[in-house]
Formats: C-alpha cells, sequence, structure tokens
C-alpha cells in the first residue's frame, strides 16, 4: 500500500502503462530529481529561468517527443503526456517551457508549415538549438484571440507585421516567434526570427507566478517578412487552437504532477508534524483533506490516460480536451490551497515546494483558455448554443 | 572491445520491503522493480568505454523470469548493444550465477565483464569474484576508476584502508563501486530505438550445468525497528548512560 501512496498510483494504472511508457516517465523523473530539482527554487527566487537544462532536456528528446520524423523522437501521446507530469511534478514554469516549445511552437511547424520549413526548423527545435515561442495573446485580447489586432499587409513580395503580443512564455529567450495575425482573408501565422528589423521582446517583471519561466510582451514594428516565413497552411482561427488543444493536453497531465508533489509534501507533513496530542495526520479533518486530494488526483489520473488513448488513437475532440484542462488544473490548484494550508506557516515558504505550486497553478488556471473559457466550450458543446459573446 | 554486462533485477531503493509473514521471501506484490544500482553503474562504464574506443559491443545478461525483459529493455535503451536472458523459472543462489556467467562468457568470448559488486536485495557480493575465479580470469573488486589502454587495465579499487591500483592484462571480471560513475539515464530516442534491438533467451535447463543450490534461505526477518532517542538533560547524565546502559565507556 504505502508504494501506491508514494508513487502515487492509487488505481495501479502503472498496469496500464508499457514499458517504453515507463521508462520514459522514469527517465523524466530521474532527470528533474538529478538536474532539475536542486536549483529549481533559487530560479523561482530570482525570476530565471533554468536555461542550463536545455542541453539534457533535448538529449532526453523532450522537446517534440510525440511529433514523428525530423529528428523527433516519435513516442506516443500517453508518453508525452507521462513527461509533461513529471516535468510539472518539479515546476509548472519548466512544463511551460517544454510546452511551448513541443506542442506550440513546433506543432505550428509541423501542423501548417511547409516542408523546407519543416525541415529547415524542426530538427533544430528538437536538439534545443532553436528555442520557439508562441505569440497569440495580445494586450488587450486574451480569451478573445479571433479580435486581434496584429495585422499583416502584403507589399510585393513581401509580408510587413505590426502588431503587439504579450504574456508570450518564452519570448526573450526564444529564436523565433509563431506570431498569429490579422490578414484580409482571416488570421494566419508567421515565424519570425530573433534579430529580425522592427521586431523586439521584453520581458514583463513582477509576477507572483511562474517566476522559474520567461513571459514577454513582444512587439513587431514593420517586421518584414518573406513567403519562407509565412505558415500559408495556416488558414483562420482553427489553426492556432489547434495547437492550443496540443498544449492543452500537456496541461491536463502537467497539472497532476503538480498535485502530486503538493499532495506528497502535505502528507509526510502531516505524518511528522505533532500539534495537540498525536500527529497532523491522526485528526479526522486532516484526512478528509488527504483522502479529498488522492480521490481528486486518481480521478485526474484516470481522466488524463483515456484521453492519451483517444489521442492516440485519432479520436480526440478539442471539447475533451477541454474537459481535462478545466477539471485538472482546477483541482490542481484545489489540491495546492489545501497542502498549503495544512503546512501552516510552513506553507508559505520556499523550504517546501507547495507555495511555489499554488502560485504557477494561478497561471496554468488562466493560460490557454481560462477555467471559464473550457467551461464555455463544453457549454456550447453540450447545449449547442455559443455563450461567448 | 566486447563487453559483457550482467544486471539483475531488484526492488526499487526506494520501495518500503516487506517480508512475508511466514519468513519464506518479501512481498512482491506492489513493488517497482529496477536494474541493480551497482549494474547500472557497471552498464554506465561499459557504455563509457565503447565511447571512448569509438566502438564495441556490449551486451546484457539476465538471470531471471520472462519479467526480466523489462530491465533489460531499459539497459537497451541506455545504450547496450543487445541482450541475453537466461530464463530460469527457480531461484538461483550465487555460486550458480556465476557458473552460468562463465557458460555465457564462454560462448560469447567478451574481453571485459563489468559487474555490480553487490545487488542490493541480497548484499551478497560474490558473483563477480566467484566468475573470474572459474574463468582463471584477472579480477578487480570495487573499481572505483577504470582505465584500457593496449589490451591492458588499470584499476583504481576502494579498498577497506583506502585507494589501491591494480594493473592486469584482458581479459578480466571487474565490479563496480558506488563512486565509478553517474549512469545516464535512457532518452526518449533510445527507448525507441530499443525496441528493434536483438534479445535473445535461452532456457538455463539447455545449458547443461548442475544448479543445484548450495545456499538454502532458511528464514527471513524484518529488522527490528529502530527506537527513539531520548533527551538527556546533563553531561552527567550522559556519561552515566553511556556507562551503565551502552556499556561503551
Ligand atoms: C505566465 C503566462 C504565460 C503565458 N504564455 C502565453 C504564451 O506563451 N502565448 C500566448 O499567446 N499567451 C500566453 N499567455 C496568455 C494567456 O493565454 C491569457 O492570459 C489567457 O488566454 C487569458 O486572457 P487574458 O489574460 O486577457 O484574460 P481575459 O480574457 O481578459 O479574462 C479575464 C477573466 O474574464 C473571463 N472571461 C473572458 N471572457 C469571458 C466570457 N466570454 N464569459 C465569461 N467570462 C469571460 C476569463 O475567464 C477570466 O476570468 C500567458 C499568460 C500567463 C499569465
Amino acid at each position: 500500500m504505502t508504494d501506491f501512496i508514494r508513487d502515487l498510483d492509487f488505481y495501479q494504472l502503472d498496469d496500464w502503462l508499457s514499458s517504453e511508457e515507463k521508462m520514459t516517465r522514469d527517465a523524466v523523473r530521474r532527470f528533474v530529481q538529478r538536474e532539475a530539482l536542486p536549483s529549481i527554487e533559487r530560479h523561482f527566487a530570482n525570476e530565471t529561468f533554468p536555461l542550463e537544462l536545455v542541453p539534457e532536456m533535448a538529449r532526453l528528446g523532450i522537446f517534440g517527443a510525440n511529433l514523428k520524423g525530423y529528428g523527433c523522437a516519435g513516442m506516443n501521446n500517453i508518453a508525452y503526456g507521462l513527461i509533461m507530469q513529471e516535468l510539472e511534478a518539479c515546476d509548472s514554469g519548466l512544463r511551460s517551457f517544454a510546452s511551448v516549445q513541443s506542442a506550440l511552437a513546433m506543432y505550428a511547424i509541423y501542423s501548417s508549415g511547409t516542408e523546407e520549413q519543416k525541415k529547415r526548423y524542426l530538427p533544430e527545435m528538437a536538439k534545443g538549438k532553436l528555442l520557439g515561442c508562441f505569440g497569440l495573446t495580445e494586450p488587450d485580447h486574451g480569451s478573445d484571440p479571433g479580435g486581434m489586432e496584429t495585422r499583416a499587409r502584403k507589399d510585393g513580395s513581401h509580408w510587413v507585421l505590426n502588431g503587439t503580443k504579450r504574456w508570450i512564455t518564452n519570448g526573450s529567450i526564444a529564436d523565433l516567434a509563431i506570431v498569429w495575425a490579422r490578414v484580409d482573408e482571416g488570421i494566419t501565422g508567421f515565424i519570425v526570427e530573433k534579430g529580425t528589423p522592427g521586431f523586439s521582446a521584453a520581458d514583463i517583471h513582477g509576477k507572483f507566478s511562474m517566476r522559474a519561466s520567461i513571459t514577454s510582451e513582444l512587439v513587431l514594428d514593420e517586421v518584414r517578412l518573406g513567403e519562407s516565413h509565412h505558415l500559408a497552411n495556416a488558414r483562420g482561427l482553427r489553426a492556432p487552437l489547434s495547437c492550443l488543444t496540443q498544449a492543452r493536453y500537456g496541461i491536463a497531465w502537467g497539472a497532476v504532477g503538480a498535485a502530486r508533489t503538493c499532495f506528497q509534501c502535505a502528507l509526510e507533513y502531516a505524518k511528522s508534524r505533532k500539534q495537540f496530542s498525536r500527529r497532523l495526520a491522526g485528526y479526522q479533518l486532516v484526512q478528509r483533506k488527504l483522502v479529498d486530494m488522492l480521490t481528486e488526483i486518481t480521478k485526474a489520473q484516470l481522466i488524463c490516460f483515456r484521453l492519451g488513448q483517444l489521442k492516440d488513437a485519432g479520436t480526440m475532440r478539442p471539447e475533451q480536451v477541454s474537459l481535462a484542462k478545466r477539471n485538472n488544473v482546477n483541482a490542481a490548484l484545489e489540491i495546492a490551497r489545501m497542502a498549503r494550508d495544512m503546512l501552516g506557516a510552513n506553507g508559505i515558504v520556499n523550504e517546501y515546494p507547495v507555495i511555489r505550486h499554488m502560485l504557477n497553478l494561478e497561471t496554468v488556471n488562466t493560460y490557454e483558455g481560462t477555467y471559464d473559457v473550457q467551461t464555455l466550450i463544453l457549454g456550447r458543446d453540450i447545449t449547442g448554443e455559443s455563450a461567448f459573446d | 572491445m566486447k563487453i559483457l554486462v550482467p544486471i539483475k533485477r531488484v526492488p526499487d531503493p526506494a520501495t518500503t520491503i516487506r517480508v512475508l509473514p511466514d519468513g519464506s521471501g518479501i512481498a512482491t506484490d506492489n513493488i517497482k522493480w529496477v536494474i541493480n544500482p551497482f549494474d547500472e553503474i557497471a552498464l554506465e562504464e561499459a557504455l563509457r568505454i565503447k565511447e571512448r574506443q569509438g566502438a564495441g559491443d556490449v551486451v546484457l545478461v539476465s538471470i531471471g523470469q520472462q519479467s526480466w525483459q523489462e530491465q533489460l529493455r531499459t539497459g537497451l535503451a541506455m545504450g547496450a548493444d543487445r541482450a541475453i536472458l537466461v530464463k530460469a523459472e527457480q531461484p538461483v543462489d550465487t555460486f550458480a550465477v556465476a557458473r552460468i556467467l562463465a557458460k555465457i562468457v564462454a560462448d560469447e568470448k567478451p574481453e571485459l565483464v563489468i559487474i555490480g559488486k553487490q545487488a542490493i536485495d541480497d548484499d551478497s557480493n560474490q558473483v563477480g569474484q566467484i566468475l573470474a575465479e572459474l574463468l582463471g580470469w584477472p579480477q578487480a573488486t570495487f573499481a572505483s576508476k577504470i582505465e584500457i589502454a593496449d589490451g591492458r587495465c588499470t584499476v583504481i579499487r576502494e579498498a577497506d584502508g583506502g585507494l589501491e591500483t591494480v594493473a592486469f592484462t584482458l581479459p578480466a571480471v571487474i565490479t563496480t563501486d558506488l563512486r565509478l560513475n553517474e549512469p545516464r539515464y535512457a532518452s526518449l530516442p533510445g527507448i525507441m530505438k530499443a525496441r528493434k534491438k536483438p534479445l535473445k533467451e535461452i532456457a538455463v535447463d539447455t545449458l547443461g550445468l548442475d544448479l543445484h543450490p548450495r545456499v538454502k534461505i532458511k528464514a527471513m526477518k524484518a529488522p527490528q525497528k529502530r527506537q527513539a532517542g531520548r533527551k538527556l538533560s546533563s553531561v552527567q547524565e550522559l556519561v552515566q548512560a553511556l556507562h551503565t546502559e551502552a556499556k561503551v565507556i
């Protein structure tokens, strides 16, 4: 029984994993323990991203792990989900980095790029030699990306981009930005390389969440791009939204990792801390909290596993991803808050990982479609009525 | 150079071990299994030797049940070239393991066998030594550094009193200590490649060896629970306790 708790596998989902999936999970878990965990609190405190981990993450094959060809590992989606889970058990910022690189930037090129673009960028991105970011959100358009103001106009054989993107993960450390812009026909995407005249990135400071991740504002001022930098197959809002589906899938798994860390920390604390006559773990109120946490984590794991099967079968619907993202992130956030409470004063210091996860999960709840936006997506799905406007 | 690396499947060191009520062994349900950590160090060293030499063949061998494939696949994912599973349904003692390995060595003809100094389950620390004796090969146990040049091998070994350097010609058997290296973890492309690497199965009774156990486990007991410490209020009390209770002064 003890091991079910330690690995947080109450329903023996391990029995459903192939040995390759388990190996993948174990490899990433070891990477996290050995390389990432020792410095994560420092990076969070300093508002820096652990760039030094990128080469090892690349060697492991984390970037674009579920894409086929172009130097990518070609893992299935369960293995990919497990990678995200292990990364986020360390820090949501570390998982965000991998998500943005893989599910947003690489996937945009993979799904909407020309063969030439794929060959040019994807292998280098898989190797971590080129880092990507994904610019969809704008200062005035978050939940409503369709209202974006960034524009691209044709000038002879070139495109000229103008606009501002905000809240862009990896913005200033990226070698290339996938930028979504309005054209006469609707919305399309571009690959904007660092150093292109008129293109600049500035970091957003003062965050209380995702401090071990870089978040930037991108400014495009008369940025001239050739057709070779246009994602010509990206037509309409559906293109960036399909990237978001990929990223939300990874987030649904990742949230389980953050929740696991919080649960384990709270359980250990409750078993060792004595107040009044006994250990905290011996009080019914505390046990209730632990049981609620374990139940929610187990439910979230089951959702992930089934979602992964559907994704591998090619039958996954975006709405199913919305349910997973909405439920799992919300559950993780509640678990983190509960764990924070159970640690008392120790719950607010960085000696324990709980407050960091709790703060991070506030972002995870918001980005890639807020909790309420996922609700609207599901509401539309089950009623046939769109309640967005 | 061909290097043979025997690996054993053991419970994850972080697993809580429960002894069966009848004392016949440990409860094996719900245990996470891993490659014996010392064997993992042996594999890492073999891979590094191959990488330094630019060529070579790292062959894994395990003696156990079908489920041991999982650890062999992990070793292949780390970078070993192929694997052999000697299928034995019954448990084998260290002498039997060494004899089976000697047979595999005779067939495979490696120039070097690198093996963990002990397995973390029974900690017997014997297989490498017995194997070297059976083969009539030089052995270096508890290696913390290995250098190979022109068929000659120099090993720094962790002896009780300090470090000892030994040199010998190959072929040889080396057993690994903890500080030899830090094993890599499998990469995802490595995991995908492992799928296609050869894993040969040999039934142990086709080897024609006498494997009847020399060692019999009569009973197994969990170690006694450690008593909680006690706070003493003065040095006098401490001295008194060390003298009358602990009887160390
Ligand atoms: C750390 C961080 C990293 C990020 N990284 C990226 C990135 O890499 N790329 C990128 O493009 N974006 C990124 N984002 C942006 C993120 O996706 C947006 O913040 C998110 O989509 C929400 O948009 P908003 O902040 O403008 O909030 P708003 O859209 O203004 O929403 C505010 C509140 O109103 C609610 N709301 C909005 N519309 C409705 C409605 N119709 N009905 C009911 N309630 C509604 C929302 O649920 C929310 O509670 C990141 C954000 C953060 C914080």
